[in-house]
C-alpha cells in the first residue's frame, strides 16, 4: 500500500536546457505533499519525473535517484510501465477517454492488462467510483460516455480512474485548475479521504489550496528565465505558511512576488 | 474631476454604435457579393457536368440489363447489354488495391504519428510527399516496366491494382497520420500513467479516437483511384465479356468501357459511354456517402 518517496540530488534536462538542479525532498507515506512555486519553476516537471511520465518528452533526461520504499525506480532494470502502474496520475485538465463509457473509463487501466472478469471489473468501476466521490452520480448512466460529465465530475472520474489499478502513490498536477471553486471543493475534501489509504503528491497554484489540503510543503523557485529552477524549502505546512526558514519562501507567500 | 463626471453621467447619443459609414457600408456589400458570386461560379461547371452526364447517360443506366450483363455478343450498333463486367473489374480492381495499400498505408501513419523521429521519417514523410505528385500515367508505367517487363507477368486487372496502390498509399498515409496527430496527446499520457504500455496505448486508446476520420480518409482515397483510367490503359487490355480471373486476361473497367465507346460511332455506343460515365458517378458518390455514413456513425459520442 502507500509507499513514501525519497528524492535524491535529482537534476532534470529537456534536451541541453538544464530545467530543475540539485532536487532532494521525501515524500512521507499516507501524507499530502504540495508543490508550489512561481510558473516555469519545475514543480510539475518534478512531479513527472516521480513516476517517469517526464520522459514522455522526446529529448527528456533524469540523472539522480528517485527511491521508492527504497528502490530507484531509474535504476537501468526498470520498466517505467511498471513504474507507472504503482505511481498514478492525475493531470491538470480532465481527459477521459472519448471512446469509452463512464465504466470503462474507470476499468481501462484493469482492462487494459488484461483483467477480463466482467464481475470484478463491475465491483471494481463501484468501488473506485465511490472512492472518488462519484457514484452518487454517475450509477444511474455507467453506460454513458465520459464525455458527457461536467468538468468537476469528469475530473473525479480520471481520479477514480488513477485509484482503480491500486497504485500506493497518487501524483496530482493542478488537478483543480480548470475546475469552479464547487468542484474544487469537491476535489479538495476527496483528496483528503484518499490520504488515508494514498501518498498524494499535489502542484498547485493556489496557496490556500496548499494550506488547506497538505501536511508538508515544497517551494520551488526560479532564478530568472532560462535558468534551472530549484527547490527552496520543505517544510511541515504549517511552519511554511507561518514562519518560513527562507526568506524567499516568505516573500512568495505573501505576495511579495510570483 | 468635474469634467470626467459629466463625461460619464452624460447618457450616451444615440449615434455613437449606431452610424455605419458609406465607406464601411460599400466594402461590405461588395465583399459579399464577391464571395457568393466566385461560389456561384464555381457551382455553374459541377452543376453543368453533372447535368450533361445524368442527362446524356440515365436512359442507358435504367435500361433493365444494365448492372446484370455484360457486352459480350453485342453488336456495336444495338441498344442491348450491360456493365456488369466493367463494374466488377472497376470493383474488384479498386478492392484489391484498398487490400495492399490500406494495411501499408495505416502502419506507416502509425510510424510516422507515433514513433518517427530524426532522418528516417523525414525520409518517408519526403518520399510520400514525391509519391503523391507521381502523375498516375508514370505510376502506370513504372508497374509495366517492373510487373510485365521485369518479372514477366502478363497483363492483368492486378497490376493495375498494383499501379493504383502507388496512387492510394500517399493518400491513405497523409489522412491517417493527420487524424493520428490530432488524437491529444492528454490520452497518451493517461493512459500511459496507468501503467499501459505504448502499442497498447496506440491500438486501444489513439485508433479508437481516430477511427472515424480514417475511415472516412480511406473511402475518399477510394473514390479517388476508382476512376483513374492510365493504369487501365496501360496495364490491361479491354474485354466486353466478364473475367474473374484477376491474375490473366482481358478485364473491363469503367473508365476503360468509356474509352472503348467513344470509338464506337453508332448512337448505341454513346448512349453506353454517357451511361459507364454515369455509373462511375454514381460508384464515386456512392464511395464519398459511405464515407459520411460511416463517419458520423463511428464519431466520438458525449451523450
Amino acid at each position: 500500500m502507500a509507499k513514501r518517496i525519497d528524492v535524491k540530488d535529482v537534476n532534470i534536462y529537456y534536451g541541453k536546457f538544464h530545467a530543475v538542479r540539485d532536487v532532494t525532498l521525501s515524500v512521507p507515506p499516507k501524507q499530502v505533499t504540495a508543490f508550489i512555486g512561481p510558473s516555469g519553476c519545475g514543480k510539475s516537471t518534478v512531479l513527472r519525473t516521480l513516476n517517469r511520465m517526464h520522459e514522455v518528452i522526446p529529448g527528456a533526461r533524469v540523472d539522480g535517484k528517485v527511491l521508492l520504499d527504497g528502490e530507484n525506480i531509474y535504476a537501468p532494470a526498470v520498466d517505467p510501465v511498471q513504474v507507472r502502474r504503482t505511481i498514478g496520475m492525475v493531470f491538470q485538465s480532465p481527459n477521459p477517454f472519448p471512446t469509452m463509457s463512464i465504466r470503462d473509463n474507470v476499468v481501462a487501466g484493469l482492462k487494459l492488462s488484461g483483467v477480463r472478469s466482467k464481475q470484478r471489473l463491475d465491483e471494481v468501476a463501484e468501488q473506485a467510483l465511490r472512492g472518488a466521490n462519484l457514484w452518487n452520480e454517475v450509477a444511474d448512466r455507467l453506460n454513458k460516455p465520459g464525455g458527457g460529465l461536467s468538468g468537476g465530475q469528469q475530473q473525479r472520474l480520471c481520479i477514480a480512474r488513477a485509484i482503480a489499478v491500486q497504485p500506493d502513490v497518487l501524483l496530482m498536477d493542478e488537478p483543480c485548475s480548470a475546475l469552479d471553486p464547487i468542484s474544487t471543493l469537491a476535489i479538495e475534501d476527496l483528496i483528503s479521504d484518499l490520504k488515508q489509504h494514498y501518498t498524494i503528491v499535489i502542484v498547485t497554484h493556489n496557496m490556500q489550496q496548499a494550506a488547506r489540503v497538505s501536511d508538508q510543503t515544497a517551494f520551488f523557485n526560479v532564478p530568472g528565465v532560462g535558468e534551472a529552477g530549484r527547490l527552496v524549502e520543505i517544510n511541515e505546512t504549517e511552519k511554511i505558511f507561518s514562519n518560513p526558514d527562507q526568506q524567499a519562501t516568505e516573500d512568495y507567500i505573501s505576495g511579495r512576488f510570483g | 474631476m468635474t469634467t470626467t463626471d459629466t463625461l460619464t453621467d452624460r447618457p450616451l447619443s444615440a449615434s455613437t454604435f449606431q452610424h455605419l459609414s458609406a465607406g464601411r457600408r460599400l466594402r461590405n456589400s461588395l465583399a459579399t457579393a464577391l464571395v457568393t458570386g466566385a461560389f456561384l461560379v464555381a457551382l455553374i461547371p459541377l452543376g453543368w457536368l453533372l447535368y450533361t452526364v445524368i442527362s446524356r447517360g440515365y436512359e442507358a443506366v435504367l435500361s433493365d440489363r444494365w448492372f446484370t450483363h455484360s457486352l459480350a455478343g453485342v453488336m456495336p450498333e444495338q441498344f442491348a447489354g450491360g456493365i456488369y463486367h466493367a463494374l466488377y473489374g472497376t470493383l474488384v480492381q479498386g478492392v484489391m488495391c484498398a487490400l495492399i495499400a490500406i494495411p501499408i498505408g495505416v502502419f506507416t501513419a502509425i510510424y510516422l504519428a507515433e514513433y518517427g523521429r530524426g532522418w528516417l521519417a523525414r525520409t518517408v514523410t519526403f518520399m510520400v510527399d514525391i509519391l503523391s505528385g507521381v502523375p498516375s500515367i508514370v505510376a502506370a508505367l513504372f508497374i509495366f516496366a517492373l510487373w510485365i517487363t521485369v518479372l514477366g507477368f502478363p497483363k492483368s486487372a492486378f497490376a493495375v491494382s498494383l499501379a493504383l496502390v502507388l496512387l492510394m498509399l500517399p493518400i491513405v498515409i497523409r489522412s491517417t497520420e493527420e487524424m493520428l496527430r490530432l488524437v491529444p496527446d492528454q490520452l497518451r499520457e493517461a493512459s500511459y500513467a496507468l501503467g499501459v504500455p505504448k502499442w497498447k496505448t496506440i491500438v486501444r486508446i489513439v485508433l479508437p479516437t481516430a477511427f472515424s476520420g480514417m475511415i472516412t480518409g480511406m473511402m475518399l482515397a477510394m473514390a479517388r483511384v476508382l476512376g483513374e483510367t492510365a493504369p487501365v490503359l496501360v496495364l490491361v487490355g479491354y474485354s466486353r465479356s466478364i473475367n474473374y480471373d484477376v491474375f490473366e486476361g482481358n478485364m473491363a473497367s469503367l473508365p476503360l468501357t468509356v474509352m472503348n465507346e467513344l470509338l464506337n460511332p453508332e448512337p448505341a455506343g454513346m448512349a453506353r459511354m454517357w451511361g459507364a460515365a454515369l455509373t462511375l458517378v454514381l460508384v464515386v458518390m456512392f464511395f464519398n456517402l459511405a464515407a459520411a455514413v460511416i463517419s458520423r456513425l463511428s464519431a466520438v459520442k458525449t451523450k
